[in-house]
């Protein structure tokens, strides 16, 4: 229990070193999951309204990438940026942007394949309505993105989920490096191997409510959205 | 890009639809004119709601030709129509006006102003906010009308206008139908309600197993049917 006691101390005492590392968690997680719906709903949307030949193999693949092995796309990346790789004139390898480069890679197919879904749903729905109202395909689009946008919320959680969860690929792009990549979950594997217990609780009661009050405020949205237009 | 003149008369000329290996639609030829709304009549699975997509120019028949005013243009400008189950978008009551207004291509400073017109039309401006998807049958409804008068057309098709509903609101929503009536709008509507039809309509079209049996004047249509099949409809025997 002193280890709870002193991760608690920590929390409370506003530890400098642990509010660092949370800050750049949150900026690294919540920039990819940004960078990861940029690009994620455009293509879902994309992918929900269009009709081609191999659709199906294109939204299996997606589907599956949901489940990448977080430590191979690290290696990916790794291998990419490290200075003898085809990026590795832009000197990310080591920074806090390889670690969002790694993670929007691993958060945007969920964001992309679950708004795929999501849209097409509402698509079935609407279909016949907004064609019959004249909607053009842009119109469209708009009114699909916008009515789902409760539901994208959930998506972008889900994203973010990942993103926050992620400890294989920003350990190997980001090299867990004290004061500058460092992030909750690098820290969590780092301590507990050191065997300093109190930090890695800590850091782990720290990530666990940041986790929650962030999906509370979002089913607040929720709530609050579902009120106003049903 | 222009609207015609007018979009009538609808014509259909030796329409077919085959879904599959079935028919849907017959050989169904048919002029839709200026006037009193025209009822669509026939047993379930006649193939009501086929003709009326089809004469509202959202389904392309497999077989024959359909022509607005003469022409064969595609455009919606002119046609509404409202579903047998309309679909609400997820939006406030005078959100769903102002997205069918805005597809209808109304300007946007006009559109607050359009917006409780047609809901004063429909008597729904106390229900202005309310999420459409919460308000009863009978007031989605009245709204899908509103989306649909939105447009201004000049034929308005409904599939079942009153199905479900309960005798006030379908005196409710026989009511907008007569005020777009006296506007000048040509109404045609399926529906399987025969009181409805007497009530609303001047003539009548009798589907059967997506064939037209008999066009008729709502009055002899009732009183003298002129095919046995259409006199056994209205005594209530089952017709297939």
């Amino acid at each position: 229990m002193s280890g709870f006691h002193t991760a608690m101390e920590l929390v409370l005492q506003g530890d400098a070193s642990l509010y660092a590392i949370v800050r750049l968690s949150l900026l690294v997680s919540l920039s990819a999951v940004v960078i990861a719906a940029l690009v994620g709903f455009p293509f879902g949307a994309w992918l929900a309204l269009t009709r081609f030949p191999g659709r199906d193999a294109v939204i299996i693949v997606l589907n599956a990438c949901m489940g990448l092995p977080p430590v191979v796309i690290g290696l990916a990346v790794f291998l990419l940026l490290s200075r003898s790789g085809p990026l590795g004139s832009w000197g990310l390898l080591f920074t806090p942007q390889a670690m969002v480069i790694a993670e929007a890679i691993l958060v945007a197919p969920i964001v992309a394949a679950l708004a795929r879904q999501t849209i097409e749903d509402l698509w079935l729905e609407y279909r016949a309505e907004l064609e019959a109202m004249g909607a053009t395909p842009l119109r469209r689009v708009g009114a699909l993105l916008w009515d789902a946008r409760l539901s994208l919320l959930t998506v972008l959680l889900a994203g973010f989920g990942r993103a926050a969860a992620e400890v294989g690929a920003v350990m190997i792009v980001g090299g867990n490096i004290d004061g500058f990549t460092r992030t909750m979950t690098t820290a969590i594997a780092l301590e507990t191997s050191k065997g300093d217990l109190p930090l890695a609780m800590g850091l782990g009661a720290v990530l666990i409510a940041i986790v929650v009050a962030i999906n509370g405020v979002v089913w607040g949205m929720r709530s609050y959205g579902e009120r106003k237009a049903g | 890009m222009r609207a015609p003149a007018s979009d009538l008369p609808i014509v259909l000329a030796a329409v077919g639809v085959r879904a599959g290996t079935q028919d849907i639609l017959r050989d169904v030829s048919l002029v839709f004119q200026p006037g009193a709304p025209t009822a669509i009549l026939g047993p379930n699975g006649a193939g009501k709601s086929t003709l009326i997509r089809v004469a509202a120019g959202l389904l392309q028949p497999s077989l024959g030709s359909v022509t607005w005013g003469g022409l064969s243009a595609k455009s919606l400008q002119r046609r509404a129509i409202v579903f047998q189950r309309p679909v609400m978008l997820r939006r406030s009551v005078a959100g769903n006006l102002a997205f069918a207004l805005a597809a209808a291509g109304c300007p946007r400073a006009h559109c607050a102003a359009a917006v409780e017109r047609l809901l004063a039309r429909v008597s729904l401006g106390a229900l202005h906010d309310r999420p459409a998807r919460r308000l009863s049958g009978g007031e989605q409804q009245r709204l899908a009308l509103a989306r649909a008068l939105a447009r201004e057309p000049e034929i308005l098709f409904l599939d079942e206008p009153t199905n479900n509903l309960d005798p006030a609101a379908t005196k409710a929503v026989e009511a907008i139908i007569r005020d777009a009536d006296a506007s000048g709008i040509k109404v045609v509507m399926a529906t399987h309600d025969l009181g409805q039809a007497r009530r609303l309509c001047g003539d009548v079209v009798f589907l059967a197993n997506g064939a037209v049996v008999e066009t008729a004047g709502a009055a002899d249509f009732f009183s003298r049917p002129r095919t046995e099949k259409a006199a056994a409809f209205l005594r209530g025997d089952i017709v297939e």
